[in-house]
């Protein structure tokens, strides 16, 4: 029954449909750690970019503008970040830690202000981004019902996944986030400013954070509620490591956690199979996964030393 | 004392001392009554024994987990599994409490201990992991904490759920192993000895040792460490499982002083509370009662002025992100720290001169 449950394109339509938050952040964590910071504020990124998307797509009437805007939030928060950790020498994982913080009493306090309550953003009428039918691909049988009737945010996700992986591996500026992460002080000998390098790379991470965030209440949910990030942005950072801090393996990733959660949301509406045990599994997998995947980089250098 | 030190008592009170202030202005900017909800956040916990009651109460889960986490961030083990090891002390105890049936006085003693131990369980995961492959501490503690969080989640609904209570909670621990209430009118329990009793030995420990010695070398400089003979893995080990069995045995003090039923069905934040109490005490266990003690007034003046005022607790969260902001920033005020160490030296210089 459960093999049934999991083979079904309703099943896997739900995988993509999860997945898509923590795949933004995924990516978003790969250029952080690509370009040699980690971004553990991608938590708090996420939750202010799905209360600002709320108060933006409301205020503008436009989820499009309203995406945008939260965008630029997402930037500036990732910019706020860098500016930190870069020029006033902070830890970059207190740095983060004190952004998630700053996030979950803000995103409250804002929403109060504007909306009057303190848990809910139901009485600001937001827009979400739609739903759309894939023209051709909606026909096809099994995968048409797999991939087609997703949020427009889903598919950009996708796109993303290949842009971001044409960005780091294929244009001068790619290069040069991955030879700051790589070694800093062989880049600046080349006359790469690191700083001007990480500045972007963290701008970026906060900007598709943020597309993450505003997924979250501008198409999975059509609202904002409290700490709606609930750990994504960890997940997320995970996600990313276990992928090898590349996109494409982040999003294979990003799909593991996407499908538990599909498959715990299915399973908690009257099943048998405690439920708890699915929420487990992609957490067991990824410690699992990333002992592998570090050990096999430990031997990997440790031989290259021999040599 | 030297210029060092007072440089950092007075960055961290001027940290809290702009952090406050931002927090005041934007009360004054967003409050009908800015006044009013300042005076109860700032002197609301001193109006009644009760109150000042509920501040010693927060501060006990606060010193265990601080004192934890400073010894693993000694060892520079940025081990993120406290908010783990907190959550499963906490089921641990209850689980015992309910399916054992020990003697009162040993009961608590014993409960406390398996908390801790299953604890420490948590935070040597991602230890062991870095140790045998290498991979991130970071990460694979954020992820035992979401596995941890489900796990607990499970025992409760399968294991120890009480099926006539309303919400999802575990049968009522009996007496004999709750914590005794040691002063009338508060809910102060015992544990709160305890938790001085563990800043104080997690005091010797890290400084007055040579195991705690080594842990801070090995912090301050790894590979230091190792050419100086250090069993850096061995560190590493030790302050993880010490670390998370002060945490685990933290939970299981919160829970059986505090609480009369196991609840918990997300994660509470203390582990991202210890953090703070860290950053405040400068990883020294010593200070860690004070910041304890400093986070939960701050806590609890925010909760009895949001009851009284439209302002909301949430304002608080934001003053302590803010104050881990200013403290961390190691180039904030750096110039005046420079100004402040050469007028020293100018000044031992001309004295020196004077002595000639």
């Amino acid at each position: 029954m459960i093999l049934n449950a999991l083979l079904s394109p309703e099943f896997l339509n739900a995988t993509l449909r999860a997945t898509t938050p923590i795949l933004f952040a995924t990516i978003a964590s790969s250029i952080a750690s690509k370009s040699g910071i980690t971004n553990m504020a991608l938590e708090g990124m996420m939750l202010f970019a799905a209360l600002f998307g709320v108060i933006f797509s409301s205020a503008f009437n436009s989820a499009w503008l309203g995406l945008l805007m939260t965008m630029v939030i997402g930037g500036f928060i990732g910019f706020i970040l860098a500016f930190f950790v870069l020029k006033l020498k902070t830890d970059e994982i207190l740095a983060a830690i004190a952004i998630n913080l700053i996030a979950s009493g803000a995103t409250v306090f804002i929403l109060l202000i504007v909306s009057g309550d303190r848990g809910v953003s139901s009485s600001i009428q937001s827009i979400a981004l739609p739903r759309i039918t894939l023209p051709v691909i909606e026909n096809i049988p099994y995968l048409g019902a797999v991939i087609s009737n997703q949020n427009i945010l889903t598919y950009l996700g996708l796109i993303t996944v290949f842009i971001a992986h044409i960005f780091l591996y294929k244009t001068p500026l790619g290069l040069r986030i991955r030879a700051v992460g790589e070694n800093k002080d062989a880049a600046e000998s080349v006359g790469i400013s690191s700083k001007k390098i990480q500045y972007i790379a963290l701008i970026i991470s906060g900007v598709l954070a943020s597309m993450g965030g505003f997924f979250l209440s501008g198409g999975y949910m059509t609202y904002f509620t409290k700490d709606m990030s609930a750990g994504r942005g960890f997940i997320a950072l995970a996600a990313s490591s276990m992928g090898g801090n590349t996109p494409v393996g982040g999003f294979l990733v990003s799909l593991l956690f996407g499908a538990a959660q599909a498959l715990a949301n299915i399973l908690q509406m009257g099943s048998t199979l405690p439920y708890e045990i699915i929420q487990m599994l992609p957490y067991i997998t990824t410690l699992v996964g990333l002992g592998i995947y570090s050990y096999r980089l430990m031997k990997k250098n440790q031989k290259l030393n021999e040599k | 004392m030297n210029s060092n030190t007072k440089f950092n008592i007075l960055r961290t009170a001027l940290s809290i001392g702009i952090a406050l202030l931002i927090s005041f202005v934007i009360i004054f900017l967003t409050s009908k009554e800015p006044v009013t909800a300042i005076v109860q956040l700032l002197t609301g916990p001193l109006q009644s024994a009760r109150r000042f009651g509920n501040v010693i109460e927060a501060m006990i889960p606060l010193i265990f987990t601080g004192v934890g986490v400073s010894i693993m961030f000694s060892a520079n083990q940025i081990n993120l599994a406290g908010e783990g090891s907190f959550h499963i002390g906490g089921l641990v105890a209850t689980f015992l409490a309910l399916k054992l049936s020990l003697p009162q006085g040993i009961s608590p003693i014993v409960l406390i201990l398996a908390a801790g131990l299953v604890g420490s369980l948590v935070t040597a995961v991602p230890a062991i992991l870095k140790i045998k492959t290498n991979s991130n501490v970071l990460v694979s503690s954020l992820m035992m904490n979401y596995l941890v969080l489900y796990f607990c989640n499970y025992i409760l609904s399968y294991f120890i759920k009480d099926p006539t209570a309303g919400s999802v909670v575990s049968y009522a621990v009996p007496e004999t192993a709750q914590l005794m209430k040691i002063i009338g009118g508060t809910r102060i329990h015992i544990g709160l000895i305890l938790a001085f009793a563990v800043a104080f030995f997690g005091y010797v420990f890290l400084y007055k040792t040579k195991i705690g010695y080594e842990l801070r070398i090995t912090g301050e400089n790894e590979e230091f460490a190792k050419y100086s003979g250090i069993n850096v893995m061995k560190i590493t080990l030790i302050s993880s499982l010490l670390g998370g069995f002060l945490i685990g045995a933290g939970g299981g003090v919160e829970l059986l002083g505090m609480y009369t039923r196991f609840s918990w069905t997300s994660l509470l934040g203390y582990g991202w509370d210890a953090i703070i109490i860290t950053t405040l005490a400068k990883k020294n266990p010593l200070y860690v009662p004070l910041a304890a003690f400093f986070l939960a007034y701050l806590r609890t003046g925010a909760s009895i002025m949001s009851r009284s005022t439209d302002v909301v607790t949430e304002i608080v969260t934001i003053t302590q992100g803010l104050i881990i902001l200013f403290i961390v920033a190691e180039q904030f005020l750096s110039k005046f720290r420079h100004n402040m160490i050469a007028k020293e030296a100018k000044a031992t210089l001309t004295s020196e001169k004077e002595v000639k």
